[in-house]
């Protein structure tokens, strides 16, 4: 018995069939509601430690707190609608209905890129609206290749740009720990990954030319900074060199999104961390064909979607990285 | 290949100046139409397919995105001999040939997606 047939026998009433899959999506939400188990794990120190979401309530929010919070979303693809996730709107809201709920109010969001799934301004719009709900009201965004398609970032810039540089990058300080939130999505070549470019660089490297050794740094970007799967794309041309630039801080953690599920890497002094997607999963590494969305079974949904919660305690190494799935 | 969508009928969007059709509505084509004039590469599980496509001068050729994710049709030369707008799923772009030679392209989204046209 395929999984859908399952879930249309446990269902009690079909509303609306639109995808002609046997859910509809009152009862794709209320699926999603009996989600089974996920995990959420925590970096610190340069250490992961992954805890059973079973176990997130057990957990001392005292762990979780810190001077500074703040959360990651990443890749809500606004606007796809198809059989791994027809209802993208409302696990973004399951995802801002999670960070309410933390024991700990983030102090801001980040979003790493992919808001929208077709550049439509429609679909910005209704993800600025959902996000209205969340406790934390600011948004620092990083444009995903998907926010920029048909205009080369021009919409992008417009709605998220104010005060960036370029292509739309830009850094920020919040509680002594310094935030570059960077863009490696424009101008791709042919057979190539993610690309920062020559101004990029440059203006990276004169960025964090004044910043203390101590300075907590935080790179944001939407396609991950390190080799995840070149075969797939998933990585950036002339990350080494950005990484070059920050060599000489104690505590460098990169989040990045665009793989639409969680790895997290220590190499040295830079913890990588890639986040899960609100939207819908791709595949591991190499476990498909081609890295295009993940069909699941809708109850098993919500444990493969997720958020980020990092926090960052003052005299430790790292940031402590939490991710949690949106059961 | 025998899909009988003719792309004489779609409406015509010029790119860069040149033939090439942005296609947005499917109609039905005239009866009849010989496979060789009007070729069709299929955009499917992130690769397009066939990878390499042999045609003669002054054919059109007809991309289709056939994946649940929106890819594009983008020449990788300089300067660009064709760009699509971006393909979502079912979503057509086409483009007439008219100069003998070996065209690679690449989808800008997905950039390890790459495929060449070559026109004798």
């Amino acid at each position: 018995m395929s999984p859908t047939d399952k879930f249309k026998e446990a269902q009690d009433k079909l509303l609306h069939d639109h995808n002609h899959d046997g859910i509809d999506r009152r009862g794709f939400l209320k699926c999603m509601a009996w989600a089974g188990t996920g995990a959420f794990c925590v970096i610190r120190g340069g250490v992961l430690r992954s805890y059973s979401m079973s176990r997130l309530a057990e957990m001392d929010p005292k762990e979780m707190a810190g001077e500074l919070s703040f959360a990651q979303i990443s890749d809500s693809h606004m606007g796809f609608n198809k059989a791994a996730n027809p209802d993208v709107a409302g696990t973004l809201k399951v995802a801002v209905d999670k960070i309410n709920g933390l024991a700990v109010t983030p102090e801001f969001l980040l979003h790493t890129g992919d808001i929208s799934h077709l550049s439509k301004p429609e679909e910005f719009d209704t993800v600025e609206q959902i996000l209205k709900s969340a406790k934390p009201q600011d948004v620092f965004y990083v444009p995903g290749e998907h926010d920029v398609l048909n205009d080369d970032g021009k919409q992008f810039l417009d709605r998220y740009g104010k005060g960036s540089k370029g292509a739309g990058w830009y850094s920020f300080d919040k509680k002594g720990v310094h935030f570059i939130g960077l863009v490696n999505v424009m101008n791709l070549k042919a057979g190539g990954l993610g690309t920062l470019g020559h101004d990029q660089l440059e203006w990276l490297e004169d960025d964090v030319k004044h910043l203390k050794q101590s300075t907590p740094i935080v790179v944001f970007a939407h396609i991950p900074l390190w080799s995840v799967y070149p075969e797939w794309g998933w990585g950036t041309e002339d990350s080494a060199q950005a990484l070059s630039y920050l060599k000489k801080f104690g505590s460098v953690t990169v989040l990045n999104g665009h793989i639409h599920q969680t790895m997290q890497k220590v190499e040295g002094n830079v913890t990588f961390h890639t986040a899960a997607s609100t939207a819908f999963p791709q595949p591991q590494p190499g476990k498909a064909d081609s890295p295009g969305p993940m069909k699941v079974p809708a109850e098993q949904l919500k444990s493969v979607l997720g958020i980020t919660d990092v926090s960052f305690v003052r005299g430790k190494q790292a940031l402590g990285v939490v991710d949690s799935t949106l059961e | 290949m025998r899909r009988s969508v003719s792309v004489a009928v779609l409406i015509a969007v010029a790119v860069l100046g040149v033939g090439a059709w942005s296609v947005g509505a499917k109609s039905p084509g005239p009866a009849g139409q010989q496979k060789a004039d009007a070729p069709e590469v299929k955009i499917d599980n992130f690769s397009f397919g066939p990878s390499t496509l042999t045609v003669s001068v002054g054919t059109i050729v007809t991309w289709t995105n056939r994946d649940d994710i929106p890819h594009t049709v983008v020449s990788s030369d300089d300067p660009k001999v064709f760009k699509s707008k971006v393909l979502d799923t079912d979503e057509k772009f086409s483009f007439k040939f008219e100069k003998a030679g070996t065209y690679p392209y690449f989808c800008s989204i997905h950039p390890k997606m790459t495929a060449k046209v070559i026109v004798q």
